[in-house]
């Protein structure tokens, strides 16, 4: 188990080292960084001051350990859109992407692993066979289009829950959080439906598709030829055998929903990484962007490892295989 | 014909025929099959694959799902009828009373219980056992299927196990409850050779010492030979011939069966090659108008290409041929 | 399909294949689902609505000089104030939204068929020089598409249009912008095609007519395109037709989020960008139609793509 954790650990790190990698060609060469820095007027003289101190003539290894080094250490450099630290600006922009993230995620499971089980098991009743059908829309629907719906109903014609922004926030130390005002829970509605239901339809199909497979399996006819009541059959040995492959996609489902954040915050115009990135997209930022990728990237490769280590926790078989590979 | 009140058999069934409903219409699997169990016997069903052999077994414990389906038939238990019970009754009944045994021991336990609570929940299922006593019957129960150490043994999941040792624990779960009646389809087919043999005792004698029957299905016609009391011979979702043992082998009186006998290896024999029945059992989209077997048999006739031959009673037994109902060619 | 030896076409020959074709699954699945046959007929309707924009559009939404802000912000035709010159009514601009709309339809259509054309040709060049040849080329590919495919292929498409925009500096030209999108999104959705022919690929590799014919001096790209490709056509056909479907989704996304296609050259996803400013204050139909025709588009793709997979791929039924 241990020897199987260290050696994903390893993967995920080399996969992190990769995309660092790419960041920094994207942040050296990709564009110049002294004209992007230096103003109009910037003297020649200047702008060979900047590049120095800027460590541009540095053998290359120099400059990549030094990027490296750096974004160990959060730093990424300043933004040439915003001119600030782009660490900073994350700092700022973080907890919003994360808070907006949970609570879709929290939507996204809670809601479509249970429709899931059920679709899975009452396949023919009639209420599977709509949600099946919605769910293909829901699938189909790019997720701006749903926000604006959204908007349109419940902002534009009901008047109920706001359109735009995150409400009020109440600083805990550096976290601006959402969380602890009424406002700012009935921000957090639309945009968390509109972020979450992607994933959930994903979510509650493969659950089914899963509880599906695993009910026509040998196992669960013997456990029906043994007389096992269908509530015993259903959840103690079809879910559980769903669960390593819905734990897996849940777990990658998340690391999109921190991406798919991106297109939600434009809708909602949500204070976030989101609309950080895009601003950045727009107006050729390329610290802003080499620090989403890199950031956003560990985001994958953390949950990529967690999902990896739960599997084998969840799996027996994985698990005995794990321990007899030390 | 005239007895004094018999007692009903243990499994009686009359006129079994399930369907297949397929897009281009529907298939006759089974077609108006009529057998019994008595208690204590082992009853072996034998023929090829496709011949509706393990179809007859789900169908008595209503495990048949669609788009397969029971169309007709009475199947009763200890002469009641079982064929229109409830889920709920049907469900008690299964492990109770009817115990099954399906072909493959590496996919028929969840892999992600452990032995133990696989058979305890199997038992409380059916009993009123408390967890512990459910426990203590349980390692009793492979103890009694010949796991080696089941204290220890019990809380492995099934992939620790072999195949013939994962079979035996399917044994101790199909008999968990002690039910009358074992539906075996294939026991040992999946299994290494040499553990067959070994299986296949345990089986019978286990439900020997628990006075129960077995329905035996099994393509094998050695293990028929040694293990049944009686045999049917199924072709082509019909029952072609059904008889003791002794008779069906020494004397088959249907083509069919001649064949099947014929392609038994034997030390004793002094024929030195095996017959062979030539061509292939009928698909069930093209099956013949007459009897099935006609287009393979030696000895068909003008009459069996367009009529079906029924059931005609021989000694203890009865096969599905014309020859036998004083036909000539 | 994987037979080499040309058939005379015999006309009982044809025959027969046409009934085999009828009485096939495919047919069978096909004609059996409604929803199936309308999203094919939708389909058809819109790409010959797009490919004929120009003369079915009651105005040209591409000739500002046409524009009459005296008509902007008119409603549909059925509504108060709305009039026939202006069917679905116009936008801020006094553009025609009828006419917007089958320009934009033409854009987004162009633009996903051409996207995802170069990524089936980069795919299937990757996954043939992967497959074929192994070793390092194979590691180096594939460990690309990994990576790549941890990812959503949204981001990628941004990542991609970020750099490239940042390439050619900011005040590039109007016509860059069309192809900076077909550039990000086929990018992003070369990894499957990839995959499942370098699957195929190795798989032929190890046969033994493609030995012999190594053995007798065959080019290799040559056994590539007489061999593999054929094997993989039913695959990458499902493959296609799913990833247009998401291509017209990140189209419109990218479009949407101002990254894609500019107002002046709306695509379905630029219009509803464009509509979305105009939906506090009431003019809904700007954001309407052609919201409701990029999901009416989007469905019927992919429904066609999900059930070419059912219909292809028997073990998912």
């Amino acid at each position: 188990m241990l020897a199987f954790s260290i050696r994903r650990m390893i993967e995920a790190w080399v996969v992190m080292l990769i995309v660092a990698l790419l960041a920094f060609v994207l942040f050296r060469y990709v564009g110049n960084p002294v004209d992007q820095m230096a103003g109009q007027y910037t003297s020649l003289a200047d702008r060979e001051l900047m590049h120095k101190q800027l460590g541009l003539d540095d053998p290359i290894l120099v400059q990549i350990a030094r990027f490296l080094w750096n974004a160990l250490h959060l730093d990424f450099g300043i933004s040439y859109h915003f001119r600030e630290p782009v660490s900073q600006l994350l700092m700022k922009r973080g907890p919003a992407t994360l808070e907006l993230s949970f609570a879709a995620s929290l939507f996204a499971i809670a809601v479509g692993i249970p429709l899931g089980v059920f679709t899975g098991i009452y396949k023919d009743s009639l209420w599977s066979k709509f949600f099946l059908g919605v769910s293909l829309i829901g699938v189909s629907l790019p997720t701006f289009l749903i926000g604006v719906l959204l908007i349109f109903a419940f902002s534009v014609e009901l008047h109920w829950l706001p359109s735009y922004g995150r409400g009020d926030t109440v600083a805990l130390g550096l976290w601006q959080t959402g969380f602890l005002t009424a406002s700012g829970l009935r921000a957090l509605i639309l945009p968390s439906i509109t972020l979450g239901l992607f994933q959930l339809t994903l979510i509650a199909r493969l659950v089914r598709s899963e509880m599906l497979e695993v009910l026509r399996t040998d196992f669960i006819r013997f456990a029906r030829a043994r007389g096992l009541s269908e509530r015993a059959i259903n959840f103690n040995h079809a879910l559980k055998n769903t669960l390593i492959p819905v734990i897996t996609i849940t777990g990658l489902q998340i690391g999109s929903i921190i991406a798919f954040a991106v297109i939600t915050e434009t809708v909602f115009q949500w204070p976030g990484m989101g609309l950080l990135f895009i601003t950045a997209v727009q107006s050729a930022d390329i610290p802003v962007m080499a620090a989403y990728l890199i950031l956003v990237s560990l985001m994958f490769v953390t949950i990529n490892f967690i999902v990896d280590v739960l599997y084998a926790f969840v799996d027996p078989r994985i698990r005995l295989h794990a321990m007899s590979a030390t | 014909m005239l007895q004094a009140v018999p007692a009903p058999p243990l499994l009686d069934v009359k006129d079994l025929t399930v369907q297949i409903d397929t897009r281009r219409g529907p298939l006759l699997a089974i077609d108006h099959i009529s057998f019994h169990i008595a208690r204590g016997e082992i009853l072996g069903i034998v023929g090829e694959s496709g011949a509706g052999k393990s179809l007859t077994g789900a169908a008595i414990i209503n495990l048949l799902t669609p788009p397969i389906r029971r169309i007709q038939g009475e199947i009763s238990l200890q002469g009641a009828r079982i064929d229109g019970l409830s889920i709920q009754a049907m469900r008690e009944l299964r492990g109770k009373k009817i115990g099954m045994i399906f072909q493959d021991p590496l996919t028929s336990l969840d892999p992600l219980a452990t032995i133990a609570q696989q058979l305890i929940e199997t038992l409380r299922a059916h009993l009123p056992l408390s967890p512990s006593a459910a426990r203590a019957r349980a390692i009793g129960l492979l103890r009694e299927v010949g796991i080696p150490a089941p204290e220890q043994r019990i809380d492995a999941y099934p992939h620790a196990f072999s195949g013939g040792m994962r079979q035996r624990v399917v044994i101790a779960l199909a008999l968990a409850a002690e039910p009358e009646l074992i539906i075996a389809d294939e026991p040992t087919t999946a299994l290494d050779v040499s553990v067959q043999a070994q299986i296949i005792e345990l089986l019978k004698a286990l439900c020997a010492q628990r006075g129960a029957s077995i329905m035996l299905i099994t393509h094998d016609m050695g293990v028929i030979a040694e293990t049944a009391d009686r045999v049917a011979v199924m072709y082509a979702g019909r029952i072609v011939e059904i008889g003791p043992v002794a008779q069906i082998i020494q004397s088959p009186r249907h083509p069919y069966t001649q064949g099947l006998m014929g392609a038994i290896p034997s030390l004793g024999a002094d024929r030195t090659r095996l017959t062979q029945i030539s061509g292939a059992m009928p698909r069930l989209t093209a099956l013949p108008e007459g009897c099935a077997f006609a287009p393979r048999c030696t000895k068909a006739m003008a009459l069996c290409q367009t009529q079906r031959p029924s059931l005609t009673p021989h000694e203890q037994g009865a096969a599905a041929c014309f020859l036998l109902e004083g036909a000539t060619v | 399909m994987s037979s080499t030896t040309p058939q005379p076409a015999l006309p009982e020959n044809t025959a027969s294949w046409w009934k085999r074709l009828a009485d096939s699954d495919i047919t069978y699945s096909f004609t059996r689902s409604k929803v199936v046959m309308g999203s094919a007929f939708i389909s058809a309707l819109l790409l010959l609505l797009a490919l004929f924009a120009p003369y079915v559009s009651p105005h040209d939404p591409t000739n500002l000089a046409s524009l009459d802000l005296m008509n902007s912000l008119n409603p549909p035709a059925w509504l108060q104030g709305g009039s026939w010159d202006y069917p679905l009514g116009t936008d801020n601009q006094g553009r025609d939204m009828l006419s917007a709309l089958l320009f934009g339809l033409r854009l987004s259509l162009s633009v996903s068929l051409a996207s995802v054309i170069l990524a089936m040709a980069l795919g299937i060049t990757l996954g043939l020089i992967s497959g074929y040849f192994g070793g390092w080329a194979d590691t180096i590919i594939m460990r690309i598409a990994d990576i790549q495919m941890t990812f959503p292929a949204i981001l990628t498409a941004l990542l991609v249009n970020g750099v490239v925009r940042a390439l050619l500096g900011l005040n590039h030209t109007g016509g860059a912008d069309y192809w900076v999108l077909v550039l990000s999104i086929g990018l992003s959705f070369w990894v499957q095609f990839a995959r499942t022919v370098r699957g195929s690929a190795m798989v032929e590799r190890s046969k033994d007519y493609v030995a012999a014919a190594r053995l007798i001096g065959v080019r290799p790209t040559r056994i590539m395109f007489t061999h593999v490709l054929p094997n993989v056509l039913g695959p990458v056909l499902v493959i296609a037709t799913i990833s247009l479907a998401l291509a017209i989704i990140t189209e419109a996304t990218l479009s949407f989020l101002g990254v894609g296609l500019p107002p002046s050259n709306p695509s379905l996803g630029t219009l509803v960008r464009v509509g979305n400013d105009f939906l506090l204050s009431g003019e809904w139909w700007i954001v309407f139609f052609p919201g409701l025709i990029l999901a009416i588009l989007a469905l019927s793709v992919n429904m066609l793509g999900d059930w070419l997979r059912d219909a292809l791929n028997p073990k998912l039924r």
